[in-house]
């Protein structure tokens, strides 16, 4: 990076006289990698709208309701994370659409993706509507919602797909769970072709997974726990690669955790086929004997796997077979936590430390840079479910996250905005933090 | 732990018994030698001993159990403790009271020791880190039954003199089998040979990295050992089908009488019992001259008080 380079959405964009902007963010470095821009510049924002980055003429600067120095900042489109639970409707007293978008907020992000597994399943218009409303009433982060490939999770009758896309659902997917019947994935899959819409899916074959609550190798043998084998996640991921090739719709492959789920992703890209996948903190920072002691904290799934697994999930990052990076944020109580390894329920809450962990993963060791990171959290999963966001294109919604990439702080659960503590990084030191989250021009998060 | 002293370590300074995988040798042939004293109360006319006088023990089961909950109970009884039983039938306690609502009750009455079985791996951990008594762990999924163990090799060091260099084949489901992990920490701990004899269907994961043998044949190495461990078939865990018919499986891995004449003539004949007699053993060889299957049971009372009496004697010493 160096000086004032122009860059593209400056160019022949001078601002009109007399325009009242609201937000100028000036000296920071942008990194905007839909526009392949990585320079220092000043960002405005009119409208709620980006109305130019570069070098903002002095007087339209001046104009500007509120200014931001970010000198020495990282400016980046507004962070997206396509994989989030926030339990409402049903588990309110784990997370909340207003306690969840607000961690994210102070995360970073200004636009996550709420997963169907709710009470009741978001498997209907009326559903999705009221996620949408109950995330424009918090007035945090935009809120979407993936909509249930079947009825009720049930992997049996496909849910109303169309429906649910008029009333804004960016995908389907059965999360929490894989759909089982190869029969009714063909269905889903042939059925989705006649929209323009992603199907994600949990890969987990059940009849691999035998009722497992870890990874199944050396660590579940000694702790004496039922595993889920790795084949479990990579049968369903080859089953489903194949019924791609027949029907050619877009297809994300969720929170992949194995060194074959990388060979498969690999092959099923070099064979042109429009699949995709994601990754999550967890799956690139800690392993299977984490659970030694039981502590349900890093009970998780798809399970923690072995460092293989690990090293060859950060080398894919590095290849860019990977798309999208996403927490797979499972907020759950303290009480249920407490339980045996067997009887807890799965999940870690990771959303509002997940940068800095994404940076010790992936950026510290060297594997990608700034630039890289912030597309896997902006342009690419923006892509993936087929939003117009992850940009600072002139025109686009104003949605701007502002990183310090030096600031080194300790992960203090007992802070976190979310209603939940399941967190395992406690006491984690890292480095890259979000101290200015703006949302449609609005600053909605300040550290 | 708190007391570790430069000049004297204790030989035991555990407040809970949770597995054998973190004990060491050392640990293991002191709760054992300490066994071997408490043997002779059991033979004395007055069969009670007062070191823990005054202190409750609380029996907590979730699981079926006779033998070592009853085992359990005399321990205790014989130490001069009280004991409190509490069984409930549940698997796994997600839904109403939780297990450690359930522990932190009773220790809110004052109990000094918890005995625990539970159907999950880890449960009796999970209590030692939010309870302040001692936990002795009887049994936790398919992890570790520590006493079982213990009178095992309590039983062969007795009738072998040592357990170094002895090879011992454990039969049976391994993968199921929290007696068959127990087992093997104690007794290559205490310098034994371990092999694993079953079909592949009931290894656990990554068998190779654990510090024994395996075999698929029992007839390959019935004549090489010099114990042989016969597990139960636990028809309650085997998920699936893991082998075709009973019929089959004794065929390979039943301890018949025509397998025994291919033994050592001094071969021990172990089983934690209890037995499904001609499924995995034929009711001569059970009741044959090699078994010692009844001497476990009486060895384990005085494994069990011994256990009983070191946690005990540790938590006071932190105290």
């Amino acid at each position: 990076m160096t000086g004032w380079v122009n860059g593209r959405a400056e160019k022949g964009n001078k601002i009109v006289a007399g325009m009242n902007a609201e937000l100028l963010v000036k000296n920071g470095r942008v990194i905007d990698p839909a526009n392949g821009i990585d320079t220092k510049a000043d960002v405005l924002v009119a409208g709620g709208k980006i109305v130019q980055v570069g070098r903002v003429d002095p007087a339209a600067a001046k104009s500007a309701k509120k200014v931001i120095d970010a000198e020495g900042m990282l400016v980046s489109p507004g962070l997206i994370d396509i994989h989030v639970h926030f339990r409402e409707p049903g588990d309110e007293e784990e997370e909340t659409i207003a306690s969840g978008s607000a961690a994210a907020v102070a995360a970073g992000f200004t636009s996550v993706v709420c997963m169907p597994n709710t009470n009741p399943i978001i498997d209907n218009e009326t559903d999705v509507e009221y996620i949408h409303r109950k995330g424009r009433q918090a007035r945090k982060t935009h809120v979407y919602t993936m909509g249930a490939i079947t009825k009720g999770l049930k992997g049996v009758e496909l849910a109303e797909m169309g429906m649910m896309i008029e009333a804004g659902a960016v995908g389907f997917t059965d999360d929490g769970c894989g759909v089982q019947d190869p029969a009714v994935m063909l269905r889903a899959l042939k059925y989705a072709s006649m929209f323009d819409v992603v199907i994600a899916q949990h890969c987990q074959d059940d009849g691999f997974a035998a009722n497992g609550v870890m990874n199944a190798g050396y660590f579940s043998t000694i702790l004496g726990l039922p595993g889920i084998d790795a084949l479990a996640e990579e049968a369903m991921l080859w089953r489903d690669i194949q019924l791609v090739k027949k029907t050619n719709v877009r297809y994300h492959a969720q929170h992949i955790s194995t060194a074959g789920s990388v060979e498969l992703i690999r092959s099923a890209k070099a064979a042109s086929l429009p699949v995709t996948c994601e990754v999550s903190p967890h799956h690139l920072l800690l392993t299977d004997e984490n659970c030694c002691e039981y502590d349900t904290n890093y009970k998780v799934n798809p399970p923690l796997r072995s460092g293989k697994d690990i090293e060859a999930i950060r080398r894919a990052v590095g290849e860019g077979l990977v798309d999208a990076l996403a927490t797979d944020h499972a907020p759950h109580l303290q009480s249920e936590k407490e339980l045996e390894f067997l009887a807890a329920p799965f999940g870690i809450a990771s959303l509002e430390c997940a940068l800095g962990l994404y940076v010790k993963a992936l950026i510290q060791p060297g594997i990608i840079d700034w630039p890289g990171l912030i597309s896997l959290m902006t342009s690419r999963p923006a892509k993936i479910i087929g939003i117009d966001k992850g940009t600072l294109a002139r025109g686009a919604q104003a949605d701007i996250t502002i990183i310090d990439p030096d600031a080194e702080y300790e992960i203090d659960v007992n802070t976190f905005v979310s209603k939940s503590r399941n967190c395992p990084y406690h006491g984690w030191k890292i480095k890259g933090k979000a101290i200015k989250t703006i949302v449609q021009g609005e600053v909605r998060f300040e550290a | 732990m708190a007391l570790m002293r430069k000049s004297r370590q204790p030989k035991w300074n555990r407040r809970h018994l949770l597995g054998l995988r973190e004990l060491t040798a050392e640990e293991i042939t002191y709760i054992l030698d300490t066994a071997e004293g408490f043997e002779q109360v059991s033979r004395r006319s007055v069969k009670k001993a007062p070191p823990l006088r005054g202190k409750v023990v609380v029996n907590l089961f979730f699981e079926d159990s006779t033998r070592t909950r009853t085992s359990f109970a005399l321990a205790a009884n014989r130490l001069s403790a009280d004991i409190i039983e509490f069984t409930k039938k549940s698997s796994s306690v997600s839904k109403g009271e939780t297990l450690l609502d359930t522990a932190r009750n009773l220790e809110a009455m004052g109990i000094d020791i918890v005995v625990v079985r539970h159907g999950a791996g880890g449960a009796a951990r999970l209590l030692s880190r939010n309870i302040k008594a001692c936990v002795v762990n009887a049994g936790d999924g398919f992890c570790e039954h520590p006493t079982q163990a213990l009178l095992d090799v309590y039983t062969i060091r007795k009738i072998k003199g040592s357990l170094e260099g002895l090879k011992i084949a454990i039969v049976g489901d391994i993968a199921h089998s929290r007696v068959a992990r127990s087992d093997m920490w104690a007794m290559t701990k205490l310098g034994a040979e371990v092999i694993f004899v079953g079909p592949p269907t009931l290894m656990p994961g990554q068998v190779n990295r654990l510090p024994v043998k395996v075999s698929h044949s029992l007839d390959e190495v019935i004549e090489e050992v010099d114990v042989v461990n016969m597990l139960r078939i636990q028809f309650e865990r085997l998920g699936g089908n893991p082998f075709p018919s009973i019929r089959e499986y004794s065929h390979y891995f039943g301890l018949t009488v025509d397998r025994m004449k291919k033994t050592k003539p001094d071969i021990l004949v172990m089983h934690p019992g209890p037995i499904n007699r001609g499924l995995e053993m034929e009711s001569e060889v059970a009741d044959g001259g090699n078994s010692v299957i009844l001497e476990q049971v009486t060895n384990g009372l005085a494994v069990r008080m011994a256990v009983l009496f070191l946690v005990n004697q540790a938590a006071a010493m932190e105290k």
